[in-house]
């Protein structure tokens, strides 16, 4: 992490101090797989538990609750790619969360009216609005529809992260400007009541591409293909972190300078590891809206989009299925709770940020490799090559990252 | 004219708020790189001080004298607090303190909440400032004068502290190279604690201020933080002067750019101009010169 705050900084930290703050990128893989046939064991059980177990235990309620917690959790998988691996704390994937279920909302309500018989929908009516803005317009055909929630996201991210980044904007810097993206973003979509239906946001859909959504059957598949897109991510990320790409983030993340002398663009690398987390936020959002079936600025603000990043701090930023175990969780715990405690759950949402983030920065993750890595010391103490401690991990996490 | 003139007063009005919440912040972030999310917090717990200054004294006007100093206090307080328990640890990783400190400020919010109620509540104005006050000819709110006659004496004295007293000497110095600072026998931990106190006492101020142009809600602290690290980062991390450029500047953009569209197309555009101008300058309007890198 070399969060360079401010150029007098960078002279006085000595270089060796960033890779000390996070536990190293390989120790946190190591702990949830080792290698290949471990990441496929990893996914092979989400498979069975998320495509055959949940549909067949879980009533229609807890099977689009778990589908929420999914589709938060492809933010999540994108934050740990930008925050974990490439140390760029985004506070701002409520935007691209939002692109991606605006966009679906207004597709899908659209396709509503339009089986309605009518022309514009009921809430730009009362608005007084006569004809279908332009904006909307764009959108009313599916396949439209789908590749505006790839595109726009990742197009915006593209733009802005090489604009920041090229600068070599960065650390707190960029963690500022996301956050102010998020803020202006939904004041954005607060204001334009007779586009966006203003803080009321989208609501009541009643169809996805033809699709009956109040027939089980469909919910059920369209689960399936929610539980499907977020193995696909893992599947994807996995890949990633394996690959150069991987590595050069990671070394990006780490000593940023280093890898601009040896002739790498760090601005280029990081601009494609932040499209790629947008793009899973904006996929996440758009698979959301069916799925809960509202979206409004209250998803999508300041509050939501660092309300991401505990799940990911819990879980372990930097490792593979960190991120989506520790977002699940937090998401099931919110829903538990809030309900319930809703005081409560605030105090203990702003007490797992200080604690995990302040004393725990690996996460989760970090206590199993700690005591994976004493257990393996006491071995070797009782061998009595105290030496070997040291080096037996790091073989292992070669193994892992290669 | 006249329009221009006001439209002139209502920038520099909404500059100085900016400038008050965000000077303290300006001064933590430079002197320790430490994100301090809960400052807004800071700027809330001020407000709801002058608010209970002013249920138990009733006058308005010495409740708003009593609940300045107070406020400062208060604000001064729990910075100290914070910074003696959690950011004292965590100097080497700039970026957690950013969310640990959100953490605090969300747990401060529900502290306020639970307190006071999540309904917004109101600060009476005092006799003195509730009418307006004619400028060139042209009226305008005394609670807004007096807004701007605060900041620029809560500036001028924090920059007269940071220049003339030894305390200012040795705040800069660990600004401008902490290991050299400490080489040189200064207590970095201790200039660090005071400084945290101050920037936080700032806050508290800044908080009573905004009673006398809105209401007070638990929330209030996230309506001004997003607004005040946006004027840090432009007028460049740690510089007194360029928060002052900065703040004016965007205030003044906002009020022409609302005058032309609305509130929500204006931020975006301001939004759009600061990514703009770091594109220009990454370090914001005022750096100090380095060698080092990036």
């Amino acid at each position: 992490m070399t969060t360079t705050v401010s150029p007098q900084q960078t002279t006085t930290t000595p270089p060796t101090t960033g890779s000390a703050e996070l536990p190293s990128v390989a120790e946190g893989a190591g702990v949830w797989t080792t290698g290949p046939r471990g990441a496929l064991l990893g996914l092979g059980i989400g498979a069975v538990l998320l495509l055959v177990i949940a549909p067949l235990t879980l009533g229609g309620f807890g099977l689009d609750l778990l589908g929420r917690y999914l589709c938060v959790a492809m933010v999540a998988v994108g934050i740990g790619l930008a925050w974990g691996r490439g140390g760029m704390l985004t506070m701002g994937q409520g935007v691209y969360f939002g692109l991606g279920a605006y966009i679906m909302a207004m597709h899908m309500t659209l396709a509503d009216t339009t089986l309605e018989g009518e022309t514009i929908p009921t809430f730009m009516r009362q608005n007084g609005v006569e004809q279908l803005p332009e904006l909307w317009g764009i959108v009313q055909h599916p396949v439209v529809a789908v590749a505006a929630v790839i595109l726009v996201p990742t197009g915006v991210a593209g733009l802005l992260g090489w604009a920041i980044f090229s600068r070599r904007v960065k650390g707190a810097y960029f963690a500022i400007l996301s956050q102010a993206l998020a803020a202006a973003f939904a004041v954005l979509i607060i204001g334009q009541p007779v586009l966006t239906n203003g803080s009321n946001g989208l609501s009541n859909f009643h169809s996805l591409f033809g699709w009956d959504l109040s027939d089980q059957a469909n919910r059920t598949v369209l689960f399936l293909v929610v539980a499907a897109v977020l193995l696909v991510m893992l599947a994807v990320t996995w890949q990633l972190y394996r690959s150069r790409f991987g590595e050069l983030l990671v070394a990006v993340r780490d000593q940023e300078e280093r890898v601009r002398f040896l002739g790498y663009d760090p601005a280029l690398i990081k601009t494609v590891a932040y499209m790629i987390a947008a793009l899973f936020a904006a996929i996440g959002g758009a698979l959301f809206v069916p799925v809960v079936g509202i979206i409004s600025p209250a998803d999508i603000g300041v509050v939501p989009s660092i309300a991401f990043l505990i799940g990911v701090a819990i879980g372990g930023r930097s490792t593979w299925l960190g991120p989506v175990l520790g977002s699940i969780a937090v998401s099931f715990a919110g829903t538990q709770l809030a309900s319930a405690f809703p005081s409560f759950w605030v105090y203990l949402q702003g007490l797992l940020f200080i604690l995990v983030i302040g004393f725990l920065p690996g996460g989760l993750a970090s206590v199993l490799g700690l005591v994976r890595r004493r257990r393996s010391q006491g071995a070797n103490d009782d061998g009595g090559q105290a030496a070997g401690s040291t080096t037996a991990p790091v073989s292992s996490e070669q193994e892992a990252t290669r | 004219m006249e329009i221009l003139i006001s439209q002139v007063f209502a920038g520099l009005s909404l500059g100085s708020v900016l400038l008050l919440a965000a000077v303290g912040l300006s001064l933590t972030f430079g002197q320790m790189g430490v994100i301090n999310m809960a400052h807004g917090e800071f700027i809330m717990a001020g407000a709801y001080t002058a608010f209970t200054v002013q249920q138990v004294l009733g006058s308005a006007g010495v409740s708003l004298l009593v609940s300045l100093p107070l406020a400062f206090l208060i604000g001064g307080t729990l910075g100290l607090i914070l910074e003696a328990t959690l950011l004292r640890r965590m100097y080497h990783r700039p970026l957690d303190t950013l969310l640990v400190t959100f953490g605090v400020s969300l747990i401060l919010q529900q502290l306020a909440r639970d307190i006071f109620g999540a309904p917004s509540v109101d600060v009476r104005l005092p006799e003195f400032l509730s009418g307006p006050v004619m400028i060139l000819g042209t009226p305008v709110p005394a609670s807004r004068v007096f807004i701007l006659v605060l900041t620029v004496v809560v500036v001028a004295g924090l920059s007269l502290l940071l220049s003339k007293t030894s305390l200012g000497r040795r705040i800069r110095a660990v600004v401008q190279s902490r290991d050299l600072a400490e080489a040189s026998g200064i207590s970095s931990r201790r200039t660090d604690a005071l400084t945290f106190f101050i920037g936080s006492g700032l806050a508290g101020v800044a908080g009573v201020a905004i009673t006398l142009i809105g209401s007070t809600s638990p929330t209030l602290g996230t309506t001004y933080i997003v607004d005040a690290f946006l004027v840090v980062v432009a007028g460049g991390i740690g510089q007194i002067r360029g928060a002052v450029i900065a703040a004016a500047g965007l205030g003044l953009l906002q009020v022409f750019f609302e005058f032309g569209t609305t509130a929500s197309i204006a931020k975006v555009i301001v939004l759009v101009i600061v990514v703009a101008f770091l594109q220009i300058r990454p370090q914001g309007i005022v750096a100090t010169q380095t060698r080092g890198l990036a």
